[in-house]
């Protein structure tokens, strides 16, 4: 519950402050959301699967998000920045589908 | 993925009429909520301020993305931008240079066509004192005939019309009749008519032309001058620089002969 009220006033902050993505983060924060949203999924599924541990979480949410940038970065030092994003996306968006299907079939057994 | 699509959240109840196990549905909302209860613990209140952050990030990410503007576009959507704004302008370029051609075409008919009207009406100007319809002025000489005894007679008016001819008169007017192609003189016992008009003494004749050669042109032996003193009246000849000419000749639809038109490059 408080993580989703800290969703809920995350976005409130961001709808009313409105800031200016700093220039050095403009390519990465999109793939570090994504990545993130992997995680919250991945969480939930957890949390139904009954092996949710807050740790693994913290570290997984973190671990994505540095891991997605890193790789937006080093395809960027590449010259392969804009494919490899479109990779990542790719295959962070499966792990979404994947984690989803998942849920939906415990909470809806269907 | 296999996966069929996730179901849609607007119908659970169809998803839950399903035949399954109610025995480990509600375990799993049960899981759901008990999970979702507050605890006080570090990891959880690190996992919210996480979930703060991404809130945050996606917010701000999703209105970034709506103000998208070309400065953190990548490098080679930036060329193909370029490229295509060369490209248009290639094609602009083509179309506005097409479109002064055009427009010069336009402008330059339009200088003909001023001068063609110019042309025409200068033709109209001609044409009109010719035919006597307009009114004309310039120099030339007024032929005053007094004529106190009733001698004069058409003939002679028309031997100093034709002698005024003869010296390069353009345009002449007698008394208040225009003088053109038709004009007809006759006698009448009650005194001249040109052209059906009434005409009396002092017959007032202007002429526009070159004055010096009609007023020498009505004094030659047997001329006009002459002429009219034979006939115990008096001639006066007036030279003037500017002789206005304001009787008009109405023009009359000809009844039988047509207009044939100017022949063009055809040859027929």
């Amino acid at each position: 519950m408080i993580p989703v009220l800290g969703l809920i006033g995350g976005i409130l902050i961001g709808l009313f402050l409105q800031p200016d993505v700093p220039l050095w983060l403009q390519p990465y924060l999109p793939i570090a959301v994504i990545a993130a949203l992997d995680a919250v999924f991945g969480a939930v599924r957890a949390v139904l699967d009954g092996i949710f541990n807050d740790k693994v979480f913290v570290v997984s949410f973190l671990a994505n998000v540095v891991v997605a940038a890193f790789i937006v970065y080093l395809g960027d030092q590449l010259g392969v920045g804009a494919q490899l994003s479109t990779g990542v996306v790719v295959v962070l968006g499966v792990r979404i589908f994947s984690n989803v299907a998942s849920i939906r079939r415990h909470l809806f057994r269907a | 993925m296999t996966d069929q699509p996730a179901p849609d959240p607007q119908r659970p109840q169809q998803q839950e009429a399903q035949p399954a196990g109610p025995s480990r549905t509600p375990s799993a909302w049960r899981t759901m909520f008990r999970m979702a209860r507050p605890r006080a613990t570090r990891a959880n209140a690190f996992a919210a301020l996480l979930a703060i952050v991404l809130g945050f990030a996606l917010a701000t990410q999703v209105q970034q993305t709506q103000q998208q503007g070309l400065e953190q576009l990548r490098e080679d959507e930036l060329v193909r931008i370029l490229d295509d704004v060369t490209q248009d302008a290639a094609r602009l370029g083509n179309d506005a240079r097409a479109l002064e051609v055009t427009r010069d075409r336009l402008a330059g008919g339009a200088d003909s066509s001023a001068e063609a009207l110019k042309a025409a009406q200068e033709r109209v100007d001609t044409l009109g004192i010719l035919a006597g319809t307009a009114p004309a002025e310039g120099e030339g000489i007024v032929l005053t005939i007094a004529d106190p005894g009733g001698k004069v007679t058409s003939t002679l008016l028309l031997d100093a019309l034709q002698e005024l001819r003869d010296a390069g008169a353009e345009a002449v007017q007698i008394g208040d009749v225009r003088v053109v192609v038709s004009t007809y003189f006759t006698d009448t016992p009650d005194g001249i008519e040109v052209s059906g008009q009434r005409v009396r003494s002092p017959y007032v004749i202007r002429a526009i032309g070159g004055s010096a050669t009609m007023a020498s042109a009505m004094d030659i032996p047997g001329g006009v001058n002459e002429s009219v003193r034979r006939l115990g009246a008096v001639s006066t000849v007036d030279q003037r620089d500017k002789v206005s000419i304001t009787a008009l000749h109405t023009l009359e639809e000809p009844q039988y002969a047509r207009p044939v038109p100017a022949a063009t490059g055809s040859g027929s």
